[in-house]
């Protein structure tokens, strides 16, 4: 009798995990800090501008940080790859510019073209060794080096500029000037995360795919076809990257190395919010964006070579108060 | 024991006269090229131990390979010690450096571990562009002396000699038994007496030992200079490449694994590939994909395959 209410009760406990380990302390610290964003913003026009700046780079954290968590949760595997086919997805966009399209035109070809190339290389290259951990992340870095030679190979290292998307006006509220193109980023990638969540959330394919990611020998059983759904995680994890790539050529513009930085914030940004989770990576790089901005801005000794290890020295003060993350759930470990 | 033993031995003593009778044969550049081999043999070793052995993964080791090679950099260039010295210098520094981040790794397993070495990996060559003055920014440091590629062939292998040695010594006896139950499983090896914290710690610091030998040995094959750009996630990821190669948890496997990343570039380089320079990235890419889709274990997992063959009879002793 006691077995089995003890049965229940860790039954219990490991469901309202799956929902979400989001702890009281984490929000309230979120809450503090937005609060401090708001006055600092309202009190000086410079914290504001590089706040709404911080953001607009965080955004570009967040999607490029929202897709590695979605492979990760899919397939418990981090693609080292996402930032160099992102960037491949932009030059493709780049070449349909160069064919006279116009730049939204291309933007959403490339899009769909970055859907399909997502899930041929995880049916063609993960598939066959998606059994062992190790051998799917030397895949990627294969991937890596090699989508980083064909890129190169065919439209060479030199720096290459596509249409500005956003155009270049400032806006001025106040004594605060925001540019365009930072409002435009940051636009364009809240709207592509509110898409993949309300396909994950409201649909049936969402909730398939959440289904194949969480458990999926049950939901094999209950007629999900899990291989088809992971391959389409992957697509749309290509997807999300192309837009994080699509927004980062602006500002350092078309070149084979333009996504390797990135990717680095995107892995902390991710780490930072808890690999498992979608929210975690969205506001884990928005903080991030912001955070770096402002320290950049107002600490001398942070010059631009420490932008780096100031993230990851972060990522490692909130990994070692919570291991897995601020809003990641603890692993239950079974003996 | 005794037959797979002998069998070890006589590997062992080709593999030794081989190296041994090697230089006669070859010119300056291959000698380089040699003494690269010995360099990442040393490197995955150290990798292998930590991952393999103890299942502590580690994606930053190009971090350590950075201390031990500013290591031997800066004593040379401003104390005009003996690059022989500096050896056992880098590899008492990274053991003490992999100690201390052995500590805050206590607490992350998994893939989190795997982010914070990677991490690492980046940070570290960041700090030596922070701090240019001394160690020299961008354009790097370089060593008073350079060595021949002969002294370098010679001292890589002689090194890589000595250090596979401490490997088997150290995973032979007890403290092998203690890294491998923590692989196995932490808590039923905590449950037999094993000091996690101890243990896991021990590993991290001679991987990293290991990897600061092979960093200081890799500073000495680029004409004594240490620059940033050497030590980048590349570097990291490339040791990683020769452990998945090799395949985690065997000796043997490693020095295939570090003939395929030493060798591997200047191979891909040679073919033709409609006249470009970047075909190099392309082939290797393709290559690394490849083999670890026909090889997802790694050799160790081709030679346990080829023993478990009909034919071939062989009593398994390790787990």
């Amino acid at each position: 009798m006691v077995e089995i209410a003890r049965r229940i009760r860790i039954r219990e406990r490991r469901t309202r995990n799956i929902g979400g380990g989001v702890s009281i302390p984490v929000v309230l610290f979120l809450v503090a800090a937005a609060i401090f964003l708001l006055v600092g913003s309202l009190v000086s026009p410079i914290f504001a501008q590089q706040t709404v700046a911080g953001l607009a780079q965080g955004a570009i954290f967040a999607s490029l940080a929202l897709s590695l968590v979605l492979i990760y949760r899919a397939t418990e595997v981090i693609n080292f790859a996402q930032g160099e086919m992102a960037m491949a997805t932009t030059y493709f966009a780049y070449q349909l510019t160069l064919w006279h399209l116009s730049y939204w035109a291309a933007f959403f070809l490339a899009l769909l073209t970055a859907f399909v190339f997502g899930a041929v290389v995880q049916v063609a290259l993960i598939r066959p060794v998606q059994h062992s951990v190790i051998a799917v992340v030397i895949v990627t870095v294969g991937l890596f080096v090699l989508i980083d030679g064909l890129v190169t190979w065919k439209w060479g290292a030199d720096l290459k500029f596509m249409p500005a998307p956003f155009g270049n006006q400032v806006y001025h509220i106040g004594s605060v000037a925001f540019s365009r193109q930072d409002l435009g980023t940051l636009l364009v990638t809240i709207v592509s995360v509110l898409l993949l969540w309300v396909l994950f959330k409201f649909t049936k394919l969402g909730l398939a795919m959440r289904a194949a990611a969480l458990r999926p020998a049950s939901a094999a059983l209950v007629g999900v076809r899990v291989n088809r759904m992971l391959a389409i995680g992957w697509g749309l994890a290509a997807v999300l990257g192309a837009v994080a790539g699509l927004m980062t050529e602006p500002t350092v513009f078309l070149q084979p190395t333009m996504m390797q930085a990135v990717l680095l914030y995107a892995f902390a940004a991710a780490v930072l919010g808890g690999l498992e989770s979608p929210a975690g990576a969205v506001i884990g790089g928005l903080a991030l964006g912001v955070f770096l901005n402002l320290i950049g801005q107002y600490v001398g000794f942070a010059t631009s070579e420490l932008r780096l290890p100031i993230a990851f020295g972060v990522l490692l003060i909130v990994l070692l108060i919570k291991p897995h993350g601020l809003f990641g759930r603890r692993q239950v470990r079974r003996v | 024991m005794t037959r797979r033993f002998l069998v070890a031995v006589c590997v062992f003593l080709i593999a030794a006269g081989v190296v041994v009778l090697l230089p006669f044969q070859l010119d300056g550049y291959h000698e380089g090229l040699a003494a690269k081999v010995a360099i990442f043999f040393i490197a995955v070793l150290g990798l292998n131990i930590l991952t393999g052995y103890t299942g502590q993964i580690s994606i930053g080791h190009g971090a350590f390979m950075a201390i031990g090679g500013y290591t031997t950099a800066v004593m040379s260039h401003y104390h005009h010690t003996n690059l022989l010295l500096t050896l056992p210098l880098a590899f008492a520094i990274s053991f003490a450096f992999g100690l201390i981040v052995g500590i805050p790794a206590l607490r992350f397993s998994g893939v989190y571990l795997a982010l914070v070495t990677f991490a690492l990996a980046v940070s570290v060559p960041q700090f030596a562009l922070k701090f240019s003055k001394f160690l020299g920014g961008s354009n790097g440091i370089q060593t008073s002396t350079t060595p021949t590629h002969l002294w370098l062939y010679v001292v890589s292998w002689t090194c890589a000699g000595i250090l596979l040695l401490v490997a088997w010594l150290v995973l032979r006896g007890r403290t092998g038994r203690a890294f491998r139950s923590i692989r196995d499983s932490e808590i039923a090896a905590a449950a037999s007496g094993v000091t996690l914290p101890i243990y896991k710690t021990l590993a991290f610091g001679i991987s990293a030992a290991f990897a600061g030998v092979a960093g200081s040995l890799f500073v000495l094959a680029t004409n004594g200079f240490a620059q940033p750009n050497e030590f980048g996630v590349f570097l990291s990821l490339e040791i990683l490449v020769g452990a998945a190669v090799a395949g985690l948890g065997s000796l043997w496997g490693v020095l295939i694994g570090a003939i395929f990343i030493a060798l591997l570039p200047t191979v891909s380089s040679s073919v033709p590939l409609i006249g470009s320079a970047h075909g190099q990235d392309v082939v290797f890419g393709l290559i690394v994909i490849a083999v670890m889709l026909i090889l997802p274990t790694g050799f160790a997992g081709l030679l346990q395959r080829l023993r478990s063959l009909p034919g071939i009879r062989t009593v398994e002793k390790e787990g």
